[in-house]
Order: C-alpha cells, then structure tokens, then sequence
C-alpha cells in the first residue's frame, strides 16, 4: 500500500514540477528591465520580415499594486476590526452568524464578488463599471472575511490571564482590548493580513468585469486599470508570440512575490521577541 | 486622563468593564464592522437579483432547462453551463479524491517523520499557485499533453464509449477536469489528513492487535473513524471545483453547448461569465447576472454544508474534537 | 481602626451556581487579612467580588455590597474602583510584549502618564517596594517574561502598585513558586501591609499564620469564623474551622 500512496504523491507532484519548472524557465527568458518599465507592445509572432519588441507589463505591475494596496487598505482594517468583534465583544447567536458566514465567504467562488459589483455598479454608476473602484471593491470584498477570521483567531490565542490583569490595573475594557490584547496577537493578526495581500494579488476572476484590464498605463480610479493577473489571463489565450511570452514572465513576477510573502510570514512567526531599550 | 470623561454611578453597576465614549465607540464599531459582513451577504443576492430580473421576467424558470444560450437570437439558457459544472467537477472529483486520500493516507499513517512536514508544506505549495498560472501551464503543457498524447490514446482504446468519441482539441471539459482534480488535490488532502490524525491512536492499536496488516488497520481502525471528516473534505473540494473558474476557462474551449463527449469544449457557470461578461449587454448581461446568482446560491449551499460537515468534526473553532 | 474594606452581604454566582452566600467582612487598614478555606469554598470568588473582577466573566451575578471607606463600589465606575483595589493572580502575567519597565509602567502609561521623569520614578518605586529593584535595575529594557517564577510575581506586585491603589487583593500568589520565591514574597507583605490593606487568598495555614493579622475561614462558600490570626490558630471557636484547622479535611 505504501507504494500506491506514494504513486498518489507523485501524479501530485508532477504537475507542480512542471509548472515551476515552466514558470521559471519561460519566464526566466524574458525578463529584464524593458519587462519592468515598457507597456504592452504591438501584437506579433517570429516571422522572417520583423524582429518583435518585446515589451513590457508595467502598466500591469502600477495596475495590481494600486489595486492590492487601495483594497487592504479598507478591507484590512474592517476586517480586523470585525475579528475583535468576533473575539472580544460578541455574544450570542450573532456572533455565531457572523462567524458562520464569514468562513462560508471565503470558500465562495471569487468571481460571484466581482458580479456582485459589476451588477451594483450597473444599478449606482452606470458609466464607470469598468473602473480601478470598482476593482478595488471587488478584491476588498474577498479580503474582509479572511482577514475577519484570522484575527479571531489570533485574538483567541491570547491567554485570558492577560486581559484580567490589565482590567485589574483599572483599565476600560477598549484598552485591554486595543493596547494589551491586540499587541500580544500583533504577529499572528500581521501574518493574516499578509497572507491575505498574497491571495488577493493572485486574483483575476472578479477583476474582469471590474476592473477590466488597460493596455495602457493608468492610474485613475474612474477608469479601468491592468493588472498582472488579467494581463497573463488575456496574453495566454492570444495567438501572438510576444505576449504569450509577457505572460510567462508575469507570472514569474507573481510566484516570486507570493514567494516573497510567504517568507515574510514565516519571519514573523519565528521572530524571537526584540529587546526594548529604554533606562530608569 | 481619561477620568473626566466617564460616566458617573448609573450605568455603573451594568457596565463591569467600563462605562467610557471609548468603550461604546469600541463595542459599536466592531459590531457595525461585523453586522456589515451579514449584510454584504444579502446585499449580494439582492443586487445580483435586481439585475437578472429582466432575464428571470423573460425566460422564467425554464432557463435552468434551456439549453440554448444564442446571443443571436436573445435565447439564453443555463442548461449547458450547469451539465459542463457538473461534468468537470464529477471528472475533478473522480481524479482528485482518490490522489488526495493517497496522500493523506501517505501523510498521515505511513511517511517517515522526518519527511512529513517538508512534503505537506509541498503540497500546500499546490494551493499557492494563482488560478491564472494553472491556466496558463493549462494552455502551453497539458493541452498540448491531453490533446497529444492523452486523449488519442483514450480514444483508442475506450473510443466505443460515446464519452470518448468525436474530434479531439485539447481544449475541452475533460482538460478541464484534470486541471480541477490538480487544484482540489491540496483542500482534499490537507483535511483529509487531518481528519486522519485526529483518530486516537488507540484505534489504530486495537486493528493491529486483532492481527490485522497495515492496510486493514487504516481502512477498519482509520478511515472508517474519519469518515466524517473526509466527507467534509469530499465537500469542500467539490465546492472549490465548482467555483473554479480562471484556469478552467483558460482551457475549456468556450462553446455554449451541450455535448456527450469529453473531448469537446463547453462551459461551466463560471467559465462562461468570465469569457463573455466583458462584451455583454442587455438580455444577455442580464442572463449572465442571473448565471452568477445561481451559482453563488448552489457553492453558499456546497460550502455552507460542508462548513458544518468540517464543524461537526472538528469543533467551532477548528481543533478536533473526538 | 477604620475598616478600609468591608463586604457587606455579599453573594455571588456562577450561572445558576452560587459560590458564595452572605458574607459580611471587614478588612482593616494598614493590616493583612488572609482568607482560607478548602478548595472550591469560594475564597477566589470573595477576592474578586472586591475589585469587582467576578462580572467581568459571562452570566455571573452578585449581590450585596462592598463598601471602600463607606462608599459602595458597585454603585461607582468598575474601572475607577480597579485603579483604588489592585490584584495579583495566582499564575504570574507579565505583559509578554513588554519590558520590565514597560509592564510596571504599563498601568500609568495607559491611563495617559506621558511624562518620562514621572514614569521613571513611579516605575523605581514599585520595584523598589516589590523588593526587585536590586535585581533588575540594570536590565529594565529586558522582556518582562525572561524573569524567573518568583521574580515575575514580584513584577505583578510592581505593576500593582504602580498605580498607586489603596487595597491589594492578592489570590494565591505564592501557589506556582518554591519555597525561597513564597519566602521573598512573604517578607514582602510584612512590608507592603504598613502602606496597603492587603487581602490575601491563601490554601497555605502556616502561610496565613506567618503573614496575616487577622483570618477569615470559608467553606462552601459561607464565612465560618473571622477572627485574629492568632486566636483563631490557637482557640478557633467553630468546630469546623477546628476540624480545617487541624487537617481534618483539606
């Protein structure tokens, strides 16, 4: 049985072999400083009369750091906001609803949350459906719940000796809450906010009907804006050379940013605890 | 100091933790941040059902059986995406679960321990890779592979089955299923395996002392007690599969149809959203709103149920209980 | 001598389950008086039914009154009464995000103290009274969590009296450490009941013996005799804090 089991292994490793490998190798070819600073070039496949540019996803690369950084920036703090509720504060049968169904959000599919806006935006502001807002909403709405949850989650770690001590300094209980309880949670609320930014920037789904994706470089929140992963979305699926090989590269960029996040997290999960220097 | 902003006795002695603006504040907007949250979730129904009206008042009910979707002539029905959602899911599922259990299996009763933790962060790894790049190794690996190599060979031999007759593109619903049986390996697998290891050890002594060999032992003393949990991960990669939606649509083919073999392109729910939405107005935008209602109603049920399923396991907060 | 501290009637409940029924105490000022009593008599209860700690728990209830020079403190602000009746608990908690300095000064610094020379001096004082200063006046900026047992219970007692209460309510402080750290804390208490009203929460007689002037024996959650240490130990007038007394049941 052993080895079936380790066949099982290996028909699942395969497939990630294969894609690092790929990603790393197809992507690898392309990158280099026009990839960072040029736009999305004219449409071309090697032929015997021009030499193709090459191009670039800069416009992209604005497009997915606007987005990821507007979207955590209202979703993150509402999001820990409501895992200190969940935690701390909420009794009864709305907590267990607000718990219920903030672990359910995070399995929906992340394109139902980009129709959602599209449809709202139909309904609100009929002339800006594709626009970065609307983008940014999109992705904060996947980010709320998860990051709803892991705070909780965070908060619960603390032991409880904590809060009864600081209450009997005589602090009220939105200190003890604030200042001692969210401090001790500190690394384990930070590493959810992280993994959070890491899922978002991965996303493309809710951003096709939202933000819609731009050739050109943009930043106006009224119009719609690139992002890395609707760029390798459309560039895969094109017949031309140059851009499929855009893609690659994009998503070497992505691996390698999700990459960098996850490291970040376990930095912080290993982090001794820092002297403070201060005298008497 | 805070102190001259307090309240004076009367709420004192209901108010065992402080009776300050800072506290109420405090309460009243975690609450709101909360209540915010329920409401988002009706909020989604109510705004996605206001822009399918037109299409619900037009087609009513038999749009779930319609399966015509013709832009042409303003006929829409979601017949064919609902059998291409159930068709790639069941082939995911099929492909998927038995790999996931392996490895859980693997994982959880028979790895070496020294290698245990560095080949389950590997398969999380699977998890981390963006639906998009499936999509796009999708494209440029396994198509080429499936139209290639895999459904040729398929062909010859089952090619009596209907399932696996007519012309072969790569691009196609059994591509996709594959692509979904990849990305649910790592939800499966990882609850499955921890499904596993919350059955007491005690279990597994009492079948090897009743004589049994190692394999006996995990299906009478293991898995028979996680039973449970494993359909709870059953659930949730079934509820993944479903919502799956970028690298399927990279490789589906986008065609509106109905067709009984495996080879041939189509849609699910959420692959077509995706591949027609950006162009869409009108009838058919409306058609397509209404798509996305029913999905988000049918993966809310799948995971609501699953959620519960995992719960009942592992208790509210996500140990395990026994 | 005034009465500092006097709990009036007072009653108690977890739930439905009452812990402790009509007690009426009186604790006096510049004194210790230990509380002791067999496990699950509602000695923890009482202590924290002071401070008004035991609401700060889901469906708890009480009843009755506590009286901190004449003034009731459950018609008063629960926060204000915390800042007047400091505690510290069985397990010692030491903020673990902060320093030495930092969970001594943790109370002022929270409440608004923002002045430097004011903090250092408060901070100098509590260690200096928690009898620690000596042996952390040159590593304040280290984690208050890197102390040994007996030293991070000390630190609590710091913390404490950092605010500068006028009652200390302490539930079996020495109960997790060996005997040289309960030694240090002992002595201590000998020293903090010249400034403080102390109540201390003890399941340790010889402890209760040693340090308290006067005792107060609970079980199952009514008060059975209050009295001086000393005749209390000596001549106890209840046959049951007798029978306690002499280990007939522990």
């Amino acid at each position: 049985m052993m080895g079936l089991t380790v066949l099982c292994l290996g028909v699942a490793l395969v497939p990630l072999g294969s894609i690092l490998y790929s990603v790393a190798v197809q992507g690898g070819s392309v990158i280099n400083v026009d990839f960072f600073t040029q736009t999305q070039p004219a449409p071309c496949s090697p032929n015997p009369i021009t030499t193709c540019t090459q191009g670039g996803i800069g416009q992209a690369l604005v497009g997915t750091l606007l987005l990821l950084s507007l979207s955590c920036l209202i979703a993150i703090p509402l999001g820990i906001l409501t895992g200190i509720y969940l935690a701390e504060y909420g009794k009864g049968p709305l907590v267990h609803g607000v718990r219920f169904f903030a672990d359910v959000m995070t399995g929906l599919p992340s394109i139902v949350f980009g129709m959602f806006v599209y449809a709202a935006f139909l309904i609100v502001f009929p002339g800006r459906v594709f626009s970065a807002l609307a983008g940014v909403l999109a992705l904060a709405l996947l980010v709320l719940p998860f990051v709803a949850r892991t705070t909780e989650e965070s908060l619960r770690l603390v032991p409880n000796g904590l809060r009864e001590a600081a209450l009997a300094l005589g602090l009220p209980k939105y200190k003890v809450t604030g200042r001692i309880v969210l401090s001790s949670a500190r690394d384990g609320v930070v590493t959810g906010a992280i993994l959070a930014m890491g899922r978002v920037g991965g996303e493309t789904a809710p951003l096709i009907m939202t933000a819609f994706g731009n050739i050109y470089m943009s930043t106006r929140l009224d119009q719609p804006i690139g992002a890395m992963s609707l760029l390798i979305f459309y560039n895969a699926a094109s017949p031309y050379a140059n851009w499929n090989a855009l893609a690659w590269g994009a998503a070497l960029i992505l691996a390698l940013m999700m990459l960098g996040l996850s490291i970040a997290v376990r930095i912080l999960l290993r982090r001794r605890f820092r002297e403070r220097r201060i005298g008497a | 100091m805070a102190f001259p902003f307090r309240r004076g006795a009367r709420g004192a002695r209901r108010n065992p933790t402080g009776s300050t603006w800072g506290d109420t504040l405090f309460h009243l907007g975690s609450g709101a941040a909360a209540i915010v949250l329920l409401a988002l979730l009706g909020l989604i129904v109510l705004v996605l059902s206001l822009d399918a009206a037109q299409s619900i008042g037009v087609f009513g009910f038999g749009f779930l059986g319609n399966r015509i979707w013709d832009p042409n002539t303003d006929q829409f029905g979601a017949l064919p995406f609902i059998y291409g959602t159930l068709v790639t899911s069941a082939i995911g599922l099929l492909l998927g679960v038995p790999v996931s259990l392996g490895i859980a299996i693997f994982l959880a009763e028979l790895a070496p321990a020294s290698i245990r933790a560095p080949l389950t962060y590997v398969v999380e790894l699977l998890a981390a890779i963006p639906s998009v790049v499936y999509g796009l190794w999708g494209i440029f690996v396994l198509v080429p592979a499936m139209a290639n190599v895999v459904d040729p060979a398929l062909q010859s031999v089952l090619g009596f089955l209907p399932i696996f007759q007519g012309p072969v593109y790569g691009y196609g619903l059994l591509s996709a299923g594959v692509i979904l049986a990849i990305m649910i390996i790592p939800t499966v697998a990882a609850i499955s395996r921890d499904a596993l290891l919350a059955v007491p050890q005690s279990q597994r002594e009492a079948a090897l002392s009743l004589g049994a060999t190692r394999w006996e032992s995990t299906r009478m003393g293991v898995l028979r007690y996680a039973r449970s949990g494993i359909f709870g991960a059953i659930i949730l990669g079934l509820g993944r599969a479903f919502g799956e939606t970028i690298a399927v649509t990279m490789v589906i083919g986008n065609a509106n149809e109905i067709s009984g073999s495996l080879f041939a392109p189509g849609n699910t729910l959420s692959s077509v959203l995706a591949s027609n939405i950006r162009e869409a107005f009108g009838l058919q935008a409306s058609a397509l709103i209404e798509l996305a209602l029913v999905l988000f109603l049918v993966t809310l049920v799948i995971n609501a149920f699953a959620r519960i399923m995992v719960w009942r396991v592992f208790g509210e907060r996500g140990e395990a209980v026994s | 001598m005034t009465s500092k501290l006097t709990a009036d009637g007072l009653s108690a409940w977890y739930g439905p389950k009452k812990a402790i029924e009509d007690i009426s105490l009186a604790f006096e000022e510049h004194a210790a008086t230990a509380i002791i009593g067999p496990s699950g008599c509602g000695k923890s209860t009482l202590i924290r039914c002071l401070n008004r700690m035991h609401e700060t728990l889901p469906k708890t209830r009480v009843e009755g009154k506590v009286l901190l020079d004449g003034e009731d403190v459950y018609e008063q602000d629960a926060v204000a009464v915390r800042r007047r009746i400091g505690m510290v608990f069985q397990k010692a908690n030491p903020f673990p995000t902060m320093s030495v300095y930092d969970n001594v000064a943790a109370g002022l610094r929270l409440n608004g103290t923002r002045d430097r020379k004011v903090l250092d001096r408060a901070v100098k004082g509590s260690l200096v009274k928690a009898a620690l200063w000596d042996e952390v006046k040159d590593s304040l900026g280290k984690p208050g969590v890197g102390l040994s047992g007996g030293q991070q219970q000390r630190l609590c007692i710091a913390r404490a009296l950092a605010v500068e209460p006028e009652v200390l309510l302490m539930d079996e402080p020495c109960s997790a450490l060996d005997p040289i750290a309960t030694a240090k804390i002992e002595d201590l208490i000998f020293d903090l009941k010249k400034e403080y009203t102390v109540v201390i929460v003890t399941h340790n007689m010889q402890q209760a013996a040693r340090v308290s002037d006067s005792t107060a024996f609970l079980y199952l959650g009514r008060l059975i005799e209050v009295g001086g240490t000393r005749e209390l130990f000596e001549h106890p007038r209840e046959e049951l804090t007798e029978k306690y007394i002499t280990g007939r049941f522990g």
